[in-house]
């Protein structure tokens, strides 16, 4: 069903954890639905010097929010919100069309958590 | 790595006895039952005695028993035939519970598009009907009352042969799905009182792909499938022979070994439930505690998701199930768990774990030992854990 990439992040996800004083925080998803991303960053020099995710879902969910976390890393703001859905698919070599739509959506997360920055920094 | 196959409810392994049986028929007895030739008359004696087999264990004439290919097929010819059938002398009212297994529930569905009135029985927390529900339901234009007696997803027994006494004393049909049941409890339509069951060989260690449906002499189906005489016309299509006397042999071993496997698999299942419910906080049991299937576990773990458990416990080597969302593939989660009143999340942490006859005492341990682990790991993972807020770290 999933690939040996996506197993791996399932069963090592990267940078797992809460942000106490975190800069930005975003949030997707309902337990209504079967999948919540949470990301949390802190800004260094308009990058993102370090994320931490919180994943309720099934494998893709936590794969593909983990991927996410591992790309964004270090990278301008202005970058990292136009990283999308598809990319975060792609980096792990695929994911079931099922899984797509619903449990893709770990840079939607990131952007909120961008703009929540923003809002407190610049607002 | 072990390897524990806990999804029997999904389908069970071959028994080497009844592949045993089988293997004549795909190779040296392989005519066509309809033919008039000695090879013709050999399958036809095959499937003679698979119907005097199936017959035996429901304690019904062979002439009652249709075989078909599998319990879906059985179930839609049950439903649709009689509903059908009996639009015109009866009327077109039928009766069903939100729990069925879709094989009957889309049935149901694709009736009530096609103008018949649908009534849906209210459950209990435990997924029961009361009996009495079914007889305030029957109207004088009810033809069918459709019912699991032992539900595929929790477990849970339904009242069968008090449905079916009322159903019996107000003439309406009554349909017992017992794919589930067959071959791991009794089965006897006589104290089931049902009109119509179905069956399906893989649940109790035969092939996949057969199944049969006891039609009681005196009801009618209207057939679905056209194109042929076999089984009286009412199920048309050269028969699966193989697959049928696998059926017979595999329903006969199951019936031999029931009552003993039936009591081995109750006293794995209740310590398994016990020590979940014990060992992990934020757990549930999904069913009822004592009229369930005496294979069947169903617990919910909240906080996590089903799909992230069953992929965690298949890389530890154990096969496992759970009625998500992402298992039921749609965006639901399994209408069973929602119909039992259980909120989304709740029925998306569900895992179901199926004993069967080769199911050990050190299988049982060994899932108490690995699943303890990876439901911490996934709750820490989890942003709705409220587990968060007592770490120190």
């Amino acid at each position: 069903m999933y690939n040996e990439k996506v197993m791996e992040h399932f069963q090592n996800p990267r940078n797992v954890g809460i942000l106490e004083d975190a800069h930005g925080v975003g949030e997707v998803g309902s337990a209504a639905c079967g999948d919540i991303m949470k990301i949390y960053i802190k800004v260094a020099n308009n990058c993102i010097g370090e994320i931490k995710f919180q994943t309720y879902g099934c494998g893709a969910a936590v794969a593909t929010t983990s991927m996410l976390t591992e790309m964004v890393l270090g990278m301008p703001l202005e970058e990292a919100e136009l990283v999308d859905n598809r990319q975060v698919a792609d980096a792990l070599g695929g994911l079931p069309e099922i899984k797509l739509h619903c449990s893709n959506l770990a840079a939607d997360a990131l952007r909120l958590a961008i703009s929540d920055f923003r809002s407190q920094h610049h607002g | 790595m072990p390897a524990v196959y806990m999804d029997h409810a999904a389908t069970t392994p071959l028994d080497p006895a009844v592949l045993e049986a089988m293997l004549p028929y795909f190779t040296t007895a392989y005519g066509n039952a309809s033919s008039v030739h000695s090879y013709g008359r050999e399958a036809r004696e095959g499937i003679d005695l698979a119907r005097q087999q199936v017959a035996a264990v429901l304690g019904c004439q062979p002439r009652e028993i249709i075989f078909t290919a599998g319990g879906t097929e059985a179930d839609n010819l049950a439903v649709y035939g009689v509903a059908e059938n009996y639009a015109r002398s009866k009327g077109k009212h039928i009766i069903t519970t939100g729990l069925e297994h879709h094989a009957v529930g889309e049935c149901f569905e694709q009736l009530a598009k096609r103008g018949y009135r649908v009534t849906t029985l209210p459950v209990d927390e435990y997924g029961r009907i009361d009996p009495e529900e079914v007889r305030r339901s029957i109207t004088s234009e009810t033809s069918l009352v459709s019912i699991a007696h032992g539900n595929n997803e929790i477990g849970t027994l339904q009242p069968a042969g008090e449905i079916g006494r009322i159903c019996r004393e107000l003439g309406v049909f009554f349909h017992l799905d017992a794919v589930q049941s067959t071959g791991h409890l009794p089965v006897k339509v006589e104290e089931l009182n049902c009109d119509l069951l179905s069956l399906a060989a893989h649940k109790f260690y035969g092939p996949k792909g057969v199944g049969a449906l006891y039609v009681r002499q005196g009801v009618r189906v209207l057939p679905q499938i056209h194109g042929g005489a076999q089984e009286r016309g009412l199920r048309a299509g050269t028969e699966n022979v193989p697959g049928i006397v696998g059926l017979g042999a595999a329903i006969t071993l199951a019936e031999r070994e029931r009552e003993g496997r039936a009591q081995r698999e109750i006293s794995l299942r209740d310590r398994l439930i016990a020590s979940i419910l014990a060992t992990i906080p934020d757990t549930r049991l999904n069913g009822h505690p004592r009229e369930r299937l005496p294979n069947n576990v169903n617990v919910s773990i909240l906080w996590v998701e089903g799909e992230s458990i069953l992929l965690a416990l298949d890389l530890k080597g154990i096969a496992a199930s759970s009625g998500s969302a992402c298992t039921s593939g749609s965006l639901d989660p399994s209408h069973v768990l929602l119909g039992i009143g259980l909120d989304h999340a709740t029925a998306h942490g569900s895992l179901r774990l199926t004993l069967g006859k080769d199911t050990t005492e050190g299988d049982i341990d060994y899932l108490l030992e690995v699943l303890p682990p990876i439901i911490q790991r996934l709750r820490y993972l989890s942003p709705i854990w409220p587990g968060h807020k007592n770490r120190s770290d």
